[in-house]
């Protein structure tokens, strides 16, 4: 059992009791929702004759389903306009604060509680949504729940929940040009498995992780879901402060300084025990892209997609259905696949620092005329600051459509989808079959840059061939 | 596709029905119920969309349209079962479809949990048992009885020592699984907990 670390603060912090089962009830220190995961659970409050027991702990959005061209109400598409319009319900007839389209401050929940400063150290966070372990960057313990769990949140505050083990993911060194946060993590789900986190919270730490910024922290702990890590984090440090204070509901004047006090607490202890620890070379990333159906199944840019053979008898069924599904051969190289589709965003790879790097590629570049390529801010905020740099006549200039903001295709809720086989480049966190709203449609993950890259090229391109 | 549905309630402590096999690791809650479908304000319709596109595209030789499988309520998958998307709409659709127990090598956490959370039991067993239950599976109908109480499952020909975790064994078992009222209980232990924790104070700008 770990001892000390960040995940065993918090978690003590914030259980309330021991349940007769065995587990421990948690009490959620902030809670997010939006518009798909929700009404059910706001249903079955009602049947249960339950009122929201804090109100203010928790906050709401809408991402999934809105659409990205067209954000006028009533939405076209009928099944979306009653999700919203729920949503507006629920959050007014419970009191709950809701960041509306046109409020400034919509988008992906999993940007828009950070650039707010809701999302904070030693926090626990739950949210109906699976990539909530993105706040983890923050030194939180952030984790996805299920609607009756959202249920269980809004009439209690509080979760039934076993506790995690942890595991060090210890990155040495730093990162070499023209690799990404998205890189590293791809790489570390391959190494690791995409369910080696079972049962478990991941620790990012070790220089490659110090050196990232706050945004490039998000892209790692949103993507330790994929590795099956329901929670990952990593212990926060003066980037995480500083990214915090000014913003808008962040701890203010003498507050700031009692908060700025108890965080910099906050940390695994130097002799902290963990249930396990691994290490890696960050050194040795290079630009990474998935080739296969979990996002496990990826190879550096210059690698061949592997050989039935050379892979563990455990990933052998996984790989056969991808060779088929993607109608890639063993042994194949990834570099100048074709594309069809670039897309860009989502609560991986959907923020500013994202837009700025794919930005400084397509600069005085044209997108291919065979690809289809849109830009999708991850929130309002994004949005305009993109708009203030001038990235968005940049995108637009390329040949990029410039979108509103939302989850859009990365999950493919609303309009936004890939059509037949087609084959995206994407910076989004999924290459799962149909993924992209196509039931056969093809999901390449990689970083925002060599999304960019792709787009030019229209092929699976290095980007590094594309920066000095 | 079963014509009446109600949702379990209370204590579980026997699930009795045919194992339905379905083969794959890394099967993931897309494809157990495709984003398009989670367009709702209720989880009553996902039944019939549950693998909806792995369907189409076996037209017809899904487990899930099999004549010989539609009564079934147990089933048995490989390893890492659930991965992806925390989306309750995964075990709801399976829930409506007729899935009463779910026997596996692994689950992911989230759809673990969300299976609690709706009275759905996920035992794990040995990837080499699994497979022979998905062998037998093949060739003839398998009916389980399985006792939560012994963490035990047995047909004519196979004894299944199940494991699950026993906290959510005693869950169902006391009923607990539908956790809000038990954790209400505690009402007075959360408001402690409020009270104490130190962000709540450095936040109160947030009410």
């Amino acid at each position: 059992m770990s001892q000390d670390t960040l995940f065993d603060k918090v978690w003590d912090l914030h259980k309330v009791s021991s349940l007769p089962g065995g587990s421990d009830q948690i009490f959620i220190g902030l809670h997010l929702i939006h518009e798909v995961t929700s009404p059910q659970a706001f249903g079955a409050l009602k049947d249960k004759k339950l009122k929201v027991k804090f109100p203010d702990r928790t906050v709401a959005t809408v991402d999934h389903i809105v659409p990205t061209d067209n954000q006028s109400r009533p939405f076209k598409d009928n099944l979306a306009e009653q999700m919203i319009e729920t949503l507006e319900k629920n959050c007014l007839e419970h009191k709950i604060r809701f960041f509306n389209i046109g409020s400034g401050n919509q988008g992906i929940v999993h940007v828009v509680a950070p650039e707010l400063g809701l999302t904070q150290p030693g926090m626990t966070i739950a949210c109906g949504d699976s990539h909530t372990s993105t706040h983890g960057a923050f030194g939180s313990i952030a984790f996805g729940i299920g609607t009756s769990q959202v249920r269980d949140v809004l009439a209690t505050q509080t979760l039934a929940m076993n506790k995690l083990k942890v595991r060090q993911i210890w990155c040495d060194n730093k990162l070499s040009k023209g690799v990404y946060a998205k890189d590293l993590v791809l790489h570390i789900i391959n190494k690791l498995g995409v369910k080696a986190g079972v049962g478990f919270a991941y620790e990012f730490a070790g220089p490659a992780i110090n050196e990232l910024s706050m945004e490039e922290r998000m892209t790692i702990c949103n993507m330790s879901i994929e590795g099956g890590a329901r929670c990952g984090y990593i212990n926060p440090d003066e980037k995480t402060f500083s990214y915090i204070k000014n913003k808008l509901y962040a701890p203010k004047n003498e507050h700031w300084d009692r908060a700025l006090r108890w965080w910099e607490s906050l940390k695994s202890d130097e002799n902290s025990i963990y249930d396990d620890v691994i290490k890696l070379d960050a050194s040795k990333v290079e630009p990474t892209v998935t080739w296969g159906i979990t996002p496990g199944q990826s190879i550096s840019i210059n690698q061949q997609i592997p050989l039935l053979d050379n892979l563990s008898p455990n990933d052998k069924l996984v790989a056969e259905e991808a060779y088929e599904y993607m109608s890639f051969k063993p042994g194949q190289l990834i570099k100048d696949t074709p594309v069809d589709v670039c897309f860009i965003g989502s609560c991986t790879n959907g923020r500013i620092s994202d837009l700025r790097v794919a930005a400084k590629v397509l600069k005085g570049k044209k997108v291919s005329k065979n690809v289809k390529a849109f830009a999708v801010p991850g929130s309002e905020q994004v949005a305009t600051e993109a708009k203030q740099e001038g990235l968005d006549q940049i995108f637009k200039d390329s040949g990029f459509q410039w979108r509103e903001p939302g989850c859009s295709m990365c999950l493919a809720m609303n309009s936004d989808k890939l059509i037949g086989n087609q084959v995206s480049a994407s910076s989004s966190n999924r290459n799962f079959k149909g993924r992209q709203g196509s039931p056969s449609g093809r999901t390449l993950l990689m970083s925002p840059a060599m999304v960019a890259a792709a787009a030019i090229n229209g092929k699976v391109s290095d980007v590094r061939e594309f920066i000095n | 596709m079963k014509s009446e549905f109600t949702p379990p309630i209370g204590k579980i402590s026997n699930i009795n029905g045919q194992c339905i096999s379905l083969i794959g690791n890394d099967i993931d809650t897309d494809r157990i119920i495709p984003a398009r479908f989670l367009k709702c304000v209720n989880f009553n319709s996902l039944g019939e969309s549950v693998f909806e596109d792995d369907r189409k595209t076996l037209k017809g030789r899904h487990p899930f349209d099999l004549e010989e499988n539609k009564n079934s309520s147990i089933l048995i998958v490989n390893s890492n079962f659930g991965c992806g998307s925390s989306r309750e709409h995964a075990p709801q659709a399976l829930m409506r479809w007729g899935i009463k127990a779910i026997i596996g090598e692994s689950f992911a956490d989230i759809f673990y949990s969300n299976c609690i959370a709706i009275g759905i039991p996920c035992f794990t067993l040995p990837k080499k048992s699994i497979e022979e239950i998905q062998n037998y599976c093949d060739n003839q109908f398998l009916f389980l009885e399985i006792d939560l109480k012994k963490s035990f499952a047995k047909s004519k020909d196979l004894n299944l020592n199940l494991e699950i975790k026993e906290s959510s064994r005693k869950m169902f078992l006391s009923g607990e699984w539908d956790a809000t009222s038990t954790l209400l209980d505690n009402e007075n232990l959360i408001e402690n907990k409020f009270n104490q924790l130190p962000y709540i104070k450095f936040n109160s700008h947030y009410s």
